[in-house]
């Protein structure tokens, strides 16, 4: 970005914004935007507090293990589907389905079949991401160079050996890509799961911040969220791109 | 058969035994895709220890024939045998070569080579001890770890072919291996191919586009016909091998077989 002939990093436009932010507060217009002057003293206030810690403690155990669970079924689901045509067909049709249905919908559904607590959470992550992951894994795998396939067979490789030695790496430029969609679902399905349940993590928290209009909470909680799913999608990009150098020569 | 081929000249070079046994036999092979006969009742022997060459017009099943005998896909009808034993499937015993190189993009060269070994769970120091050395047989010495796309076309080939020699197979089959190089990389191949066919006394069939390196190159020529494929004829050219390579080509017995496989697959073109 150029103004006046100088030239402004990109982190300009994020102080315009924030500069923005902290007028309407100050105007008082309305309750629900409080200054953010107060957002961030609140939030250096409640980040050491013992139950935020408790909050981010579980949301990030949540949050693990759903997408541990996501990249651990998914990935070798979707590479099965791309290697066979048989689990292609009786899978296909379901994944589809789930990779754009309204999945909010079905956490009210896994909280009566888990309850409420953790499970609940964890399963909503996995059924936030493991769609999207699933089926990159399958593109990816449907891309492997035939020769390369057939190179395994002629030299003898077996199920497991072209699987871990060769379909993994070969699909995983889309692979990563899939994993990255994935945690950006997961973060959704973390939130969505830990509010709906809303006696654990972040979503009790909210609850008692939004029962009790704690405007400059809320945005503190908000912010250090964001701010989460960001960097984690950054980390993620950056790492994509060391693997594409071969993406482009694999043929 | 015309005059400048026969079937019972004995080869000039002395470590190119008489009589050789029969490395791969293929027994009234059939094969159809869905719409598309390929292959009719095809038959053939490679001599054990020689170059057999697969020549015919384009999609008339060359391929296929060759990865039937990889046991890579299975005949409709008929049987190959490979040092007499019945494929069912691939098997060790054979090793393949292929033309758009098939390497591993994530691997270097030594992984590269080393890699039918690694899925025959050699260990690392081992493999890689034997890796080494066909990387310098084939030319490579140098360039252990580089990745594929470091190399030209021509190096990827030759880390194809040093991964096909690592296994220690008696047979290599090789789909069109040097048509995604250049004519003088080509040139330099060819001559490579040749020391490793007098020296490692293995069984090669190659298949080709091109007539020239067809009867450079081969103790015996396949003539395949036109889809469905079907065995045309089979020539054996006695060239000279003592001579220099471009006094080779300049020898009547290269040149009139050239000439007489040419008028041979003219008909398909006309
Ligand atoms: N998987 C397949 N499905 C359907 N048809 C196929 C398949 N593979 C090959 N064919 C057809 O079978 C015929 C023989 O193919 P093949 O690749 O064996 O020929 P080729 O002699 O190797 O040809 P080229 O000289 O072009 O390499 C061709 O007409 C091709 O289109
Ligand atoms: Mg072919």
């Amino acid at each position: 970005m150029d103004i006046l002939g100088y030239r402004l990093p990109a982190s300009a436009s994020l102080l315009l914004w924030a500069a923005l932010w902290e007028l309407v507060g100050r105007l008082g217009l309305t309750i629900l935007v409080p200054p953010l002057s107060g957002v961030v003293v609140r939030l250096a206030e409640i980040v050491p507090t013992e139950t935020f810690q408790d909050a981010l403690l579980i949301t990030a155990r949540t949050f693990a293990i759903g997408v541990a669970i996501a990249i651990a079924v998914g990935v070798p689901a979707g590479i099965a589907m791309g290697r066979s045509a048989i689990v292609d067909r009786l899978l296909l049709p379901w994944v589809s389905l789930f990779v754009s249905a309204p999945l909010s919908a079905l956490v009210p559904v896994t909280m009566v079949l888990f309850g409420f607590g953790e499970t609940t959470v964890v399963v909503t992550v996995v059924l936030f991401a493991i769609w999207i992951i699933i089926l990159d894994a399958r593109a990816g795998t449907r891309n492997i160079s035939p020769s390369l396939v057939e190179m395994a067979a002629s030299y003898g490789a077996g199920r497991w050996q072209a699987f871990a030695k060769i379909y993994l790496w070969a699909a995983l430029p889309e692979i990563l890509a899939g994993i990255r969609l994935g945690l950006v679902r997961a973060v959704k399905g973390v939130i969505i799961g830990q509010l709906l349940v809303s006696v654990i993590g972040f979503g009790y928290l909210f609850e008692i911040y939004s029962s009790n209009f704690l405007m400059e909470h809320m945005w503190a909680l908000l912010l250090v969220l964001f701010a989460a799913a960001f960097t984690l999608d950054a980390t993620l990009g950056r790492l994509e791109k060391r693997f594409d150098y071969y993406s482009a020569v694999r043929g | 058969m015309s005059t400048i081929a026969s079937l019972t000249a004995s080869p000039p070079i002395a470590d190119r035994r008489a009589e050789p046994s029969t490395a791969v036999a293929v027994r009234a092979v059939s094969k159809a895709y869905p719409g598309v006969e390929a292959l009719r009742e095809v038959s053939l022997d490679c001599p054990a220890g020689r170059l057999t060459t697969l020549l015919g017009p384009s999609g008339c099943g060359k391929t296929t024939l060759l990865k039937i005998i990889a046991g890579l896909i299975k005949a409709d009808a008929g049987t190959v045998e490979v040092l007499g034993r019945t494929v069912c499937g691939p098997g060790p015993e054979r090793a393949f070569v292929f033309q758009d190189f098939a390497l591993l993009p994530w691997a270097n060269v030594v992984r590269n080579v080393a890699f039918g070994l690694e899925l025959r769970d050699v260990p690392k120091s081992e493999r890689e001890a034997v890796a080494a050395h066909y990387i310098a047989e084939v030319g490579l010495k140098g360039f252990e770890t580089k990745y594929p796309h470091e190399l030209s076309g021509g190096m990827r080939q030759r880390v194809g072919l040093a991964r096909a020699l690592a296994v220690k197979a008696d047979v290599l089959l090789m789909d069109e291996p040097f048509s995604a190089v250049d004519e003088q990389t080509r040139r330099k191949f060819q001559e490579d191919l040749l020391r490793l066919v007098a020296q490692e006394r293995k069984t090669f069939l190659f298949v080709t586009h091109s007539i020239e390196e067809a009867v450079y190159l081969s103790d015996r020529i396949v003539l395949l016909s036109r889809r469905p494929g079907r065995i045309w004829k089979v020539i054996e050219p006695d060239l000279p091998r003592t001579l220099s390579p471009d006094q080779i080509r300049r020898e009547p017995v290269y040149l009139d077989t050239v000439e007489a496989i040419w008028q041979n697959l003219r008909q398909y073109v006309e």
